[in-house]
């Protein structure tokens, strides 16, 4: 199988910290990193190859910088990567993106499967992927959590409200996949050697004959017009449960809350 | 005359509830937005003719319903041709659609096909004063909103479903369903579904209850979970959890909330034995209400909470369902 596994750097934000005066996020010292949601993506490329043979190449579009996430999937097992990098790709809203790695997968065609992450957790779009299957016309299964290959085609396990829902898709195609798809592993030793050592490809719009029109903060049709920090307007009313007393006026409060907010 | 559509969600041949939530939105920005009309997309199969009243009761000026046997259950392949011909044919200003799992499919893949932008998860929609849509949802976890306007046509968002009350019905409204006319064939179906598997630990799904309880690692084993269940179902709730709790195998992964799992926007959100971490808040931060038990009087949670209650939740708990148990009895 050859299996392209779309990913993004993003900001780390688990160990953020919030300016208690201005309630906005600290971002200096801030680390990139893999976004967290494709390392499940990633994993379950590993785990195919694994099991029936073929190679994964990871792409990301982003900066120079970028290529740590590169390197690092391919410290967990990947083969090959692509960075796509250039002025033009600055800026870029979800359909930009999508246009964008839309142009390099078709240079990297033929290819069986494209996996995404759900979302990346910085944007939380969880549009990419979507927008990449439209643009290639690829069958899509979206919120991913199993897979199984049966007869050529792809028989996929979507979580939804609700429950699971298991769809059959003819390949090549596009799936998007949850948490619960995989455990990702670390990267080995070896691995990283690799990593260390692989010439990363660099592909521009001119590389791969994309329209400059349609990538990048001009090809946006998106604006962020503003940002503000949200309001929390919360009551943050405490009670501390120290005995019998204060543990009946605990419940009580929450039920007196409840009620007010029509809960019972 | 500008049209504003909603795309109603229909689960199991019926027009979901989300759908009234995003007649509240259209209504407010058709008050706004000069010379418009509100028009509901309606897609299935047998789709009950008291659905489709009960849209334009709600606010809907007009229905567009396309029933075809290929739309019978959503795949996004069919309901996008459906819905990029209407789109065509109808032009339409405004499109928004539920931000569940149907909404984050669709309008990504038709969006793309159309060349417009698309805003998702939204939690506020305006008009601006050259008649823009502006659509603001939380970021970077929740942590910023961010506003954004649409350069394209239509504008589409999708909107984070319990961020705003369903329409009441209006029964002195009318309006008009328009059954139209789509051609399909099996080459625009190449996706088929072959089951849908009803999970059984969840009577409410999280994304779609009006309270969640979560439980985290302070619940303590996975058998202690039983007393978040009885107190979910007391209050007709769903039951959460934090990723710790899930990674530890004491509960599933389509009731983890947060940054790796679901988004939950529900009335009242109680967190039990949760510290509150980044991760976690990024899924609940918006709830309505937000309760929490923890025994740290520093945990995280408390930041976020409108009640908090500082104390052990095997205490505190109990009681509380004791409670509840004997209000229930007294109606
Ligand atoms: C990339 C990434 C994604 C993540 N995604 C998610 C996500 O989607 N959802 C999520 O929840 N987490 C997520 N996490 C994990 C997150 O960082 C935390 O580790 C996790 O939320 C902690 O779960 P917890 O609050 O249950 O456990 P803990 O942090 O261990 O907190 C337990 C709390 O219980 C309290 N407690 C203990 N005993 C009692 C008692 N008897 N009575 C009352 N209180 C008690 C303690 O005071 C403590 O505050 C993610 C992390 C990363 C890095
Ligand atoms: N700049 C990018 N480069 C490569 N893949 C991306 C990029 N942005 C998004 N993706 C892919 O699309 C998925 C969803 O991202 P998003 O739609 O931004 O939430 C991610 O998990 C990646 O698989």
């Amino acid at each position: 199988m050859r299996i392209i596994i779309p990913i993004k750097q993003v900001p780390e934000t688990s160990n953020v910290k919030m300016d208690p005066e201005t309630g906005t996020m600290v971002r200096e010292g801030v680390e990139s990193i893999i976004n967290p949601l494709d390392l499940y993506s990633i994993e379950l490329g590993i785990r195919l190859k694994e099991q029936y043979g073929g190679e994964i190449i990871v792409v990301s579009m982003g900066p120079p910088k970028a290529q740590e996430a590169l390197r690092e999937a391919i410290a967990m097992g990947c083969d090959d990567a692509v960075l796509l990098t250039d002025r033009f790709f600055a800026g870029a809203d979800t359909f930009a993106t999508s246009y964008t790695l839309t142009k390099a997968m078709e240079k990297l065609k033929p290819f069986d499967l494209i996996i995404c992450g759900e979302r990346a957790t910085d944007g939380d779009t969880a549009q990419v992927g979507p927008g990449l299957a439209a643009l290639l016309g690829l069958p899509l299964s979206t919120f991913t959590s199993r897979i199984e290959l049966e007869d050529g085609c792809i028989k996929a396990t979507r979580l939804i409200e609700g429950g699971y829902e298991v769809l059959s898709l003819p390949t090549p195609a596009l799936v998007t996949v949850v948490k619960e798809i995989s455990d990702p592993r670390l990267p080995t030793l070896r691995g990283k050697q690799k990593a260390k050592k692989l010439e990363i490809k660099k592909w521009t719009a001119q590389d791969m004959e994309a329209d400059t029109a349609k990538t990048g903060l001009k090809g946006s049709p998106t604006r962020v017009v503003k940002t503000f920090n949200p309001k929390v307007a919360r009551e943050g009313k405490l009670i501390e449960v120290k005995d019998e007393k204060t543990l009946a006026q605990a419940v009580d409060e929450i039920i007196s809350l409840l009620k007010e907010k029509a809960a019972i | 005359m500008k049209e504003i559509w909603i795309y109603a969600e229909v689960r199991e041949d019926r027009v979901n509830e989300v759908a009234y939530e995003l007649l509240t939105r259209a209504l407010d920005l058709k008050g706004k937005l000069e010379d418009s009309i509100i028009s509901a997309v309606l897609m299935g199969r047998n789709i009950p003719d008291a659905d489709k009243q009960e849209l334009i009761k709600r606010g809907a000026d007009r229905v567009y319903y396309v029933d075809n046997p290929l739309l019978k259950d959503f795949v996004v392949e069919p309901y996008s041709k459906v819905l990029i011909e209407l789109i065509n044919r109808y032009k339409p200003e405004i499109i928004i659609a539920p931000a569940t799992t149907q909404g984050r499919t669709l309008m990504p893949y038709t969006a793309v096909r159309l060349q417009t932008g698309l805003t998702a998860d939204c939690t506020g929609l305006d008009i601006d004063e050259a008649g823009n849509l502006l659509q603001t949802r939380p970021a970077i976890g929740g942590n910023v909103m961010a506003t954004i306007r649409t350069s394209t046509r239509p504008q589409m968002a999708t909107v984070r479903p319990h961020s705003t009350r369903p329409a009441p019905i209006d029964e002195s409204r009318e309006g008009e369903v328009i059954e139209v006319d789509v051609s399909l064939t099996e080459e625009d179906a190449p996706v088929k579904k072959l089951e849908y598997l009803k999970d059984k630990t969840q009577v409410v799904t999280v994304q779609d209850a009006d309270i969640v309880v979560s439980g985290g690692r302070g619940i303590g084993r996975a058998d202690n979970f039983k007393i978040v269940y009885r107190l979910a179902e007391l209050l007709g709730g769903a039951v959460g959890a934090s990723r710790d709790v899930v990674d530890r195998g004491w509960i599933t992964y389509p009731h983890q909330v947060g940054l790796s799992g679901k988004t939950v926007n529900p009335k009242v959100y109680i967190a039990l034995g949760i510290s509150g971490s980044i991760q976690h808040l990024a899924g609940m931060q918006t709830s309505e209400t937000i309760i929490a038990i923890n025994k740290d009087p520093d945990a995280q949670i408390f930041r976020v909470s409108d009640l908090g209650i500082v104390g052990d939740l095997h205490e505190v708990v109990p009681v509380l369902i004791e409670r509840l148990e004997a209000l229930k009895n007294e109606i």
